[in-house]
């Protein structure tokens, strides 16, 4: 044990001094670099120099408002109607453009909904980051669970010991070691509104009663089409986890529950659901990260579209970082989905923690 | 409860037919795609409407692979991915390799504080990093055999060197590390062996699982890149097989030469997955175990 003790500081620093220089540089500072940038006016390729700009991009991206459209009235004060008898409202942009309101200008409409005689208009500085904000939340609020219990499942159903059962694990996990790439390509064929496959089989099984659906060309099922395809390609990822997971549990537990004669579920509750509770944090982590970092679908699928349903905060960061070369927009949007990340993950460690 | 040799059967039969449906529904598109490759345009599009999707029948032929060598250049894409995978692999264990080592064995003043930052690196997605990142690699410095050049952009080394350490290679290499008998160690440094002795000829040797896990982890990430060749890479020279992927979308689309192409850069991935099935899950399953 004595060398163990001694120091060996030249050593130990020649050893590790590639890897960590290597790290520092093309990680850690970068990510320094980001929030430093989100402060700044930086362009990839510009002429003029680089201005501090304070919050002025998070301000860019964030900026929101809630504005009442009061219903236009005669000079009677009655409620202006049109021929259909709809109710007639100012338009948004006597407010927008209004000197009055400084704090609204250069805001367009997000969505609205009606209250009472009123038009209540959520308006927003950049309404296509507040959408690839929502989109990207509502990808992982849906990804997160299905793909980590259809992964347990699979899991629990690959555990058995039966004759044979590699093969279909190998199967299940084969589409992990397919390029996503590869994988989106194809699955537009499976999407596609005149002869996908998808349409193809709903019309097979209903007798041809389906009425065929552009699944990525109609806003409502765009999104829904892209989860169902990423839960599909990296099921198998978490299924091996689970198995991992599985694995770990005491064999005598079961032989325990056994003797007292547990049912299926309560063995599954009372002994393999507590031993899977560090799998079960690591699983929501790692959907989570790759939830947000949701890109290559959306770049070969869909491009955003249609109508913005499928925008998400990374195709974004890039679309603006490198489309537009606008390298502080492209930070700025980057920082804040670190931050959305790490508040996250904190929370499900948090959440999850030990009792 | 009385050993039923017909319904132990039956449900035996409705265990595999689970399981069959399921491996169905993975398999499918893969399926579709290979046998998509062989068929001309117009029967490709027309078979999506049957099962004959899955099938090669109708108009077999080789053609659409000939069409994809015509129309890209496929051995260049494929040679750039084989080059900066099998470079960023092969730096990638020998460096994330000895710094774990140096992290398990040696006792060096900021150890601590260094291993934590690596640690730390594991929140960051590369997603958050990739456009700070460009903006860097397009300033950093170069020296080549022909002087000083400034900016990364359009080369391998701008796909290889930011992706060599890493914080999980690292952390694999050290836990497996932590594993190993301590006294073997000290037994080689008590025999007058050096530290660099110690790396090669007493651990490396002993490190195959580790070393088999590390590399496949990022062989998959390496030769699947997509975002990052996508902007740092605009000349057709240095495209990997992913981005190469892109000339196939430029004016008419050909489908049958999509899926060819498709197929070429698939296939042997697969062929690789199936012989090696066991190290790949394995390796895949150790990301776990860090919990």
């Amino acid at each position: 044990m004595a060398s163990k003790l001694t120091l060996s500081n030249r050593t130990g620093w020649t050893f590790a001094l590639p890897g960590f220089a290597l790290i520092v540089t093309f990680i850690v500072l970068p990510f320094f670099f980001a929030i430093a940038l989100s402060l700044t006016n930086q362009r990839l390729l510009s002429p003029n120099a680089t201005q501090f700009v304070g919050l002025e991009n998070y301000r860019q991206l964030l900026g929101l408002g809630v504005v009442t459209l009061e219903p236009e009235r005669d000079d009677a004060g009655n409620v202006v109607r049109n021929e259909a008898g709809e109710i007639q409202y100012p338009r948004l942009r006597e407010i927008t453009r209004s000197e009055a309101y400084p704090q609204y200008r250069g805001m367009r409409e997000w969505f609205r909904w009606q209250s009472g005689e009123n038009v209540m208009v959520v308006i927003a500085s950049d309404v296509v980051f507040m959408k690839a904000l929502v989109n990207t939340f509502l990808f992982v609020l849906v990804v997160a669970p299905v793909q980590g219990g259809l992964a347990l499942m699979l899991a629990l159903l690959i555990n058995q010991k039966l004759r044979g059962i590699n093969i279909f694990r190998t199967i299940y996990f084969m589409p992990v070691v397919v390029s996503i790439v590869v994988v989106s390509l194809l699955w537009r064929f499976i999407y596609d509104g005149q002869n996908g496959l998808l349409n193809s089989i709903l019309q097979g099984l209903t007798f041809g009663l389906f009425q065929p659906v552009d699944w990525l060309g109609n806003p409502s099922t765009a999104l829904p089409a892209v989860m169902a395809m990423s839960i599909w390609q990296a099921v198998g990822f978490h299924m091996v986890i689970w198995l991992a997971g599985l694995q770990m549990i005491s064999p005598t537990l079961y032989e325990a529950a056994a003797i007292e004669g547990a049912s299926k579920w309560q063995t599954f509750r009372y002994v393999t659901w507590p031993g899977l509770r560090n799998t079960a944090v690591l699983v929501l982590v790692v959907i989570t990260m790759q939830g947000f970092a949701l890109f290559a679908q959306i770049d070969v699928m869909t491009n955003g579209g249609p109508l913005d349903s499928t925008q998400t905060l990374v195709f974004q960061a890039v679309e603006r970082g490198y489309g537009k070369q606008d390298i502080s927009g492209g930070s700025t949007i980057s920082v804040i989905l670190f931050a959305i990340v790490l508040a996250i993950s904190l929370t499900q460690r948090w959440l999850t923690r030990e009792r | 409860m009385a050993f039923n040799p017909d319904n132990y059967g039956l449900r035996l039969f409705v265990r595999y037919l689970v399981l069959c449906l399921i491996a169905l529904i993975f398999i499918f598109p893969l399926v579709f795609m290979i046998n998509s490759s062989f068929k001309p345009d117009s029967q490709l599009l027309a078979d999506t409407s049957s099962l004959r999707a899955f099938l090669p029948v109708g108009d077999i032929s080789l053609n659409n692979y000939f069409g994809a060598f015509r129309r890209a250049p496929v051995g260049l894409f494929v040679l750039n991915s084989v080059l900066v995978t099998g470079a960023t692999v092969l730096l990638s264990l020998l460096i994330c390799s000895m710094a774990a080592f140096s992290f398990a064995f040696l006792r060096w003043k900021g150890r601590d504080v260094v291993l934590s930052i690596v640690i730390a690196t594991l929140i960051i997605p590369f997603e958050t990093i990739a456009i700070p990142l460009l903006l860097l690699v397009s300033k950093l410095p170069w020296i080549g055999l022909d002087g000083l050049h400034w900016g990364w952009l359009n080369t391998y080394r701008v796909q290889i060197i930011p992706w060599i350490a890493d914080g999980l290679t690292i952390f694999l290499f050290v836990q497996y590390f932590k594993g190993l008998p301590g006294e073997l160690i000290e037994a080689s440094r008590v025999e007058g062996a050096s530290w660099w002795q110690v790396y090669y000829r007493v651990v490396m040797p002993l490190s195959g699982p580790v070393l088999a896990t590390a590399a496949i982890l990022k062989f998959l990430v390496m030769y699947n890149q997509y975002l990052w060749p996508l902007i740092v890479v605009q000349q057709e020279n240095y495209r990997p097989v992913m981005v190469g992927l892109g000339y196939f979308f430029q004016l008419n689309v050909a489908w049958g030469e999509v899926m060819a192409y498709l197929t070429l850069i698939t296939v042997p991935v697969l062929i690789f997955y199936l012989f090696l099935q066991r190290a790949f899950i394995a390796s895949i399953a150790s990301t776990g175990v860090k919990g």
